[in-house]
């Protein structure tokens, strides 16, 4: 909605505005008339007849305001124009999100913008999301928009030639505006829908634009296979289950299926990308039967092969979780104490909880009970902390 | 069309132990440059080399006069082109043809007077 009417105000903050009067209006003709057979294109019309009123009532205002696209683009009185059909949509809200990971705005600006604009996350989630204070988040916001509108950045998906640059920074918005929805930092639910459905859709958009990209498909096949086990990741009561402990069959076979025909493709096409190779790894756990039965050697590889690619610390400790399956806990835990040494996992929750679970399996209650205290220091969500509380409760008992 | 400074960073040592087979060299490179900027569908709106470092003299606050450039840096203000672009997009493809050896460049909108409050 927010992409379709900033393509007739030309401006995001205006189009934002407009947006947000479309709702206060539909607020107050809902209730009054009920809710229309297609809220969502309602909303979009809404929204857009705001803009034009805005734009037709002061003729100066679109020279006064810094423009964010060509002036030419739309002619307010050409109805045929304005009423383009539904499937622009999905193009309309990639080009936003090309717009916001422009490679001349700063890179921590890129994913913010991308959640607060193309998601509609409220700058004091953003700013949680990224941990810092919210005045912070939304000075930065408020800076790449002014850059946007100054610098008169385009508001277009790029040409073939520029999209090496542009592209990994668009499937990184994408995939941490996936895991932010997948964990959430902070509150009370793990999982937030609306997010990593949004992220699905940009995914899907991206492969299905740029087909010749295995990265795009590799992003669109990890989501899928990812989002498949949504619905097993916590119990009943909201608690956080481990991949040992979800049920299996449960897990969305069309989905599975699909991330599994994608993933595929995009290994087929090429030296995998740090994108393909995690769908690959999440792959290999969606058609195991169990967690012991999973092929952990093949895990074990991918991630060796993961690691050339994208050598951070986070996938060295993931790759050792993997080693501690594969050739058990005791093999793993001299990698744990080598990136314990990394400065960057100095206040990483993970890397204590895994080694709070290994130790755990070696049965060194008391080892894993110091290293589970350390987790629920650095971790923020309600149902990872009350997992680790449990597990704590659990090795202390044995303790005794 | 909006216009855009292309400012060229570079550090003036380079330019100083340049042999004159590399000075011409740079020299053509910014008559391709210049060329450029119309094929590439921009126009030039005015630019200018400047003289070295060493000969700049700063005012601050309006009265104190000292010698030398506002800011000592390696890389200097060597020169500037000012482009007409249709946006960044275009104004980077265009400046990313403009010669600067020992650094780089830097592309800025030229704020439009005619605004009500530019900035």
């Amino acid at each position: 909605m927010l992409s379709a009417t900033v393509r007739v105000a030309g401006d995001l903050d205006l189009a934002e505005e407009c947006a947000q009067e479309a709702y206060v209006s539909a607020l107050r003709s809902w209730t009054r008339d009920g809710v229309p057979a297609r809220p969502g294109a309602w909303l979009t019309t809404a929204a857009r007849n705001q803009a034009l009123d805005r734009l037709r009532r002061d003729a100066t205002l679109r020279r006064k305001l810094p423009l964010l696209v060509e002036p030419a683009s739309v002619d307010p009185d050409d109805a045929d124009e304005l009423d383009r059909p539904d499937d622009a949509v999905p193009d309309d809200r990639l080009r936003l999100v090309f717009t916001c990971c422009h490679p001349a705005l700063a890179p921590e600006a890129r994913v913010a913008l991308t959640l607060r604009l193309v998601c509609g996350v409220p700058t004091s989630d953003v700013a949680r999301a990224f941990l810092v204070p919210e005045p912070t988040m939304a000075a930065r916001i408020t800076r790449a928009k002014k850059k946007i509108a100054a610098a008169r950045i385009p508001y277009r998906v790029p040409g073939r030639a520029e999209l090496p640059e542009r592209l990994d920074s668009v499937l990184t918005a994408v995939h941490l505006l996936f895991s932010t929805g997948h964990t959430a930092g902070q509150g009370d639910a793990l999982v937030r829908e609306e997010l990593c459905d949004r992220a699905l859709h940009l995914a899907r958009a991206l492969a299905a634009l740029l087909p010749e990209q295995a990265e795009a498909r590799g992003l669109l096949g990890l989501l899928l296979l990812t989002d498949a086990r949504r619905a097993t990741r916590t119990d009943e009561q909201g608690r956080l289950l481990l991949l040992a402990d979800q049920d299996r069959t449960r897990w969305d076979q069309r989905a599975v299926l699909e991330g599994l025909t994608v993933t595929a493709g995009a290994l087929a096409s090429g030296p995998p990308g740090r994108f393909t190779l995690q769908a690959a790894i999440a792959g290999v756990h969606a058609v195991a039967p169990s967690l012991e039965q999973t092929d952990w050697p093949r895990v074990v590889h991918l991630y060796d092969r993961l690691l050339a690619v994208w050598g951070t610390p986070v996938v060295a400790l993931n790759r050792a979780a993997a080693v501690a399956f594969a050739d058990g806990p005791a093999a793993a835990l001299p990698l744990l104490d080598e990136l314990a040494t990394d400065p960057r996992l100095a206040d990483y929750p993970y890397l204590p909880a895994t080694r709070a679970d290994l130790l755990r399996r070696l049965g060194d209650a008391a080892g894993a009970a110091v290293a589970y205290r350390r987790a629920l220091e650095l971790t923020a969500n309600a149902a990872e902390r009350a997992f680790l509380r449990q597990r704590l409760a659990e090795v202390s008992s044995a303790e005794r | 069309m909006a216009k855009y400074a292309i400012l060229i960073y570079d550090d003036p040592a380079g330019y100083a132990s340049m042999s004159p087979e590399a000075w011409s060299a740079v020299v053509d490179a910014h008559s391709v440059f210049v060329k450029q900027v119309f094929e590439l569908g921009g126009s030039l709106a005015g630019g200018e080399a400047l003289a070295n470092t060493t000969t700049a003299t700063s005012i601050r606050g309006g009265s104190t006069v000292t010698d030398g450039p506002f800011l000592e840096t390696k890389e200097a203000l060597g020169g500037f082109y000012v482009v007409e672009a249709r946006d960044l997009d275009h104004a980077l493809e265009i400046a990313k043809g403009c010669p600067a050896p020992f650094g780089g460049v830097e592309v800025r909108p030229v704020v439009d007077p005619t605004q009500a409050n530019p900035f």
